[in-house]
């Protein structure tokens, strides 16, 4: 085991001035101590990260998770102690920070990347993988400030994935782009493990953490409460939560976190794997898309390598990161029994309601206790087109019917004041 | 039939429990470090390994400054020329000054203030202008002043081109034989210049409106290095006594040696021949040059290094303080 990143009894402080004086003469003007009130950012952090590893840090607002990220990227120099980073390093806290507007694509790719400490035969060398991987050919000679914000955000994400180090550092900007794009984003971090590269991630969504993290570091007032397995330390997260009496707005991460924060188990030992997966029509021509309203069969193949009585399949459709539904044959159509050898099984949903989008399908398969086998997030994208005027997320038909009526439709008191 | 879906790659399927490569292969790769205690030779080391995000920052300045007129670089080409050929007609003709040929010699002396003032000025407020990447991307910082630095040297090329040409045009010789000198007084001004823009850039973060008090101070430093006077003149005379240390403390100015070389080269030949015994060529040898070069040379280097100093406590907290 290499370690990657070694932390070292990391502290932050920050000196809060209630009157902050940033110029020469208020500070003549005003002389002697100003008064500040002196706060911990991060207090005593200390952990190990190891090569190859994907580490989330979560933690709500203000518990000093995005401090701890800046000094990892060396934009923050802590207090005391210190960081110890093996390897190249390129931090995402914010796509296209250091982009020149009045500069082009290209200058602005050499530039960043020189930011990112990449030199420039380094960047000659990849100048091609960033320009495809942007998907700005056409638009790589014009100057940045012509840009719209999804070009330029393509361009800051390519830029940072492509130079390819050692570690990379990112703070929930994987939110970026058309869906289609994301799905782009979340394939090259997988890329990235597979090849043994050091990602840390900073987020609020414990389900991302779930899907790609091999450990997670909970923040709680700018103390380290737990590192350890997402699951376990999801649910540490979530006890600090109750055990603070927090109570979280609806809506908010912490509420999402808690809601979410369900048991975990181990992936393995893998008696089934699930291959490719793909999402057919009826139709008996070639078109790509799908169309509003028609049926839909997702197929999916199967290698089993222990026979599994009662196993059951979930469906998750999302469109970016939202999850439109989750269809569980447990609910539907009760176990699946399932012996040993390859084998495909197809998922039948009569009419697909879903209007215009790109979506993504997840697939993953259970045991009878519940317990995951095998997961594939994302297992495929398609698309959907809708023929008709329903615009949205979903197609829900509307019938109109029109009564008449005896009486006015408001009272008498009220009428005068009509118009 | 007919499949519509992508298979998505490298999902949390069996592929990407591939054991994958080491993105740095076999051997350790180099540690690095990141804490409040850096020592100044670690910062000198990461400074020249980011020497080329230097020349890109520089390089940006400059066309970012030119990107959007016609006739781009020539501007930068025409000003110092204009300014030469101003100098020339005004003094030439309507303000004959005791000096002769005087607009070379102020212009010998302004090649180096240029560089020396806007290098000092426009680094001022280079961290505060650059807030968006300090915030956001770690790098030495030191590059945002240095850059401002190369842009001033830069200017400083052309209007020694612009020079050049004059001297050309006129038939003039330089001081062949103080070339190196020049060049040493060049290294000087250099490494001076970078070290006031370290120190004023990294506390302009602090006290915003210490980039007019440096403005300012500039248009008083301007008078008292010798560029529209002689530094021959009357009030050394013989400097004996009192005098003597007040010389002294004239010539401590680094940029006052490093402008009294620049005008022996261009302007000295020239300027020099047929004047009395009270000419600077009397007190100032070849060897007097280089022995106040070296002294400059001496504290253009502490000035460089208080500026690192400086710099290096109050950049830990640029990213919280912009």
């Amino acid at each position: 085991m290499t370690t990657a990143i070694a932390i070292e009894g990391v502290s932050k402080h920050f000196r809060l001035y209630h009157q902050k004086y940033t110029s020469l003469k208020a500070r003549i003007l005003h002389p002697g101590r100003i008064p500040y009130e002196e706060f911990w950012a991060l207090r005593d952090v200390s952990a190990e990260i190891e090569a190859g590893k994907t580490i989330g840090i979560l933690g709500r607002n203000g518990s000093g998770k995005s401090t701890l990220l800046k000094c990892l990227a060396g934009i923050l120099k802590p207090t005391s102690g210190r960081v110890v980073l093996r390897g190249s390093l390129a931090a995402m806290l914010e796509l296209g920070a250091g982009f020149q507007p009045e500069l082009s694509g290209r200058d602005n790719v050499y530039l960043n990347g020189s930011l990112l400490g990449f030199s420039r035969k380094e960047m000659d060398r990849r100048f091609d993988d960033i320009v495809a991987f942007a998907e700005l050919e056409k638009f790589i000679d014009n100057q940045v400030k012509y840009y719209s914000s999804g070009m330029y955000v393509r361009l800051g994400f390519a830029v940072a994935v492509n130079v390819e180090p050692d570690i990379l550092l990112v703070d929930e900007v994987l939110a970026v782009g058309d869906e289609r794009f994301q799905m782009k984003c979340m394939e090259r971090v997988y890329r990235f493990q597979a090849e043994g590269r050091t990602i840390v991630v900073v987020s609020h969504s414990p389900d991302m953490m779930r899907q790609t993290c091999d450990q997670v570091l909970v923040m709680d007032g700018g103390r380290l409460i737990t590192i350890g397995k997402p699951g376990e330390a999801i649910r540490a997260f979530r006890d600090r939560l109750l055990d603070t009496g927090f109570v979280p707005e609806p809506g908010s991460p912490e509420a999402i976190a808690a809601g979410h924060a369900a048991e975990v188990r181990p992936m393995r030992p893998r008696m089934v794997r699930i291959g490719d997966v793909a999402v057919e029509h009826d139709d008996q021509d070639d078109r790509p898309y799908l169309v509003t309203g028609e049926p839909l069969t997702v197929r999916a193949k199967l290698d089993v390598t222990e026979r599994v009585l009662g196993a059951g399949f979930r469906v998750t459709i999302l469109r970016g990161s939202d999850i439109i539904f989750i269809s569980d044959t447990g609910q539907h159509a009760g176990g699946v029994n399932l012996e040993p050898g390859p084998q495909e099984v197809a998922f039948r949903f009569a009419r697909i309601p879903l209007l215009d989008g790109s979506f993504s399908l997840h697939l993953d398969v259970r045991d009878a206790g519940g317990v995951v086998l095998d997961m594939r997030e994302p297992a495929c994208t398609f698309e959907v087109m809708n023929p008709g005027r329903a615009t949205g997320l979903v197609d829900l038909p509307m019938e109109v019917e029109l009564v008449q009526l005896e009486s006015p439709p408001y009272s008498e008191a009220a009428g005068s004041t009509w118009l | 039939m007919t499949t519509v879906s992508e298979v998505a790659k490298g999902g949390l399927g069996a592929e990407a429990f591939v054991p994958g490569r080491r993105a740095w292969g076999d051997s350790e790769p180099p540690a690095r470090v990141v804490s409040s205690e850096e020592r100044m030779w670690t910062r000198i080391r990461a400074l020249w390994a980011s020497r080329e995000l230097l020349v890109f920052l520089t390089r940006k300045e400059i066309k970012v400054r030119y990107q959007a007129s016609v006739l781009g670089l020539l501007w930068s080409l025409l000003n110092p020329t204009v300014v030469l050929l101003t100098y020339y007609l005004v003094f030439t003709f309507f303000l004959v000054s005791a000096i002769p040929y005087f607009a070379l010699y102020l212009f010998s002396g302004l090649l180096v203030w240029n560089l020396f003032s806007l290098g000092v000025q426009t680094s001022a407020t280079s961290i505060v202008g650059a807030a968006g990447i300090v915030k956001k991307v770690a790098f030495p910082r030191e590059v945002l002043p240095l850059s401002q630095v190369g842009v001033a040297v830069f200017f400083f090329s052309l209007q020694l081109i612009v020079m050049a040409i004059f001297l050309a045009a006129f038939r003039i010789l330089p001081s062949w034989n103080y070339f190196p000198l020049l060049v040493f007084a060049l290294v000087d001004l250099v490494i001076v210049t970078a070290g006031l823009s370290l120190l004023v850039s990294g506390l302009t973060v602090f006290y915003r409106d210490l980039e007019h008090l440096i403005m300012v101070l500039m248009q008083a430093w301007f008078w008292l290095v010798p560029i529209i006077y002689s530094f021959n003149n009357h009030i050394w005379g013989q400097a004996t006594g009192a005098k003597r240390i007040l010389k002294f403390v004239y010539l401590a100015d680094p940029v006052t040696p490093i402008i009294l070389t620049f005008q022996r080269f261009f302007w000295g030949k020239l300027g020099l021949a047929g004047t009395t015994a009270t000419s600077i060529e009397v007190h100032f040898t070849y060897g007097t040059y280089a022995t106040l070069l070296a002294a400059v040379l001496g504290g253009s280097v502490l000035v460089f290094l208080l500026g690192m100093r400086v710099f290096g406590r109050v950049a830990a907290n640029f990213a919280e303080e912009l």
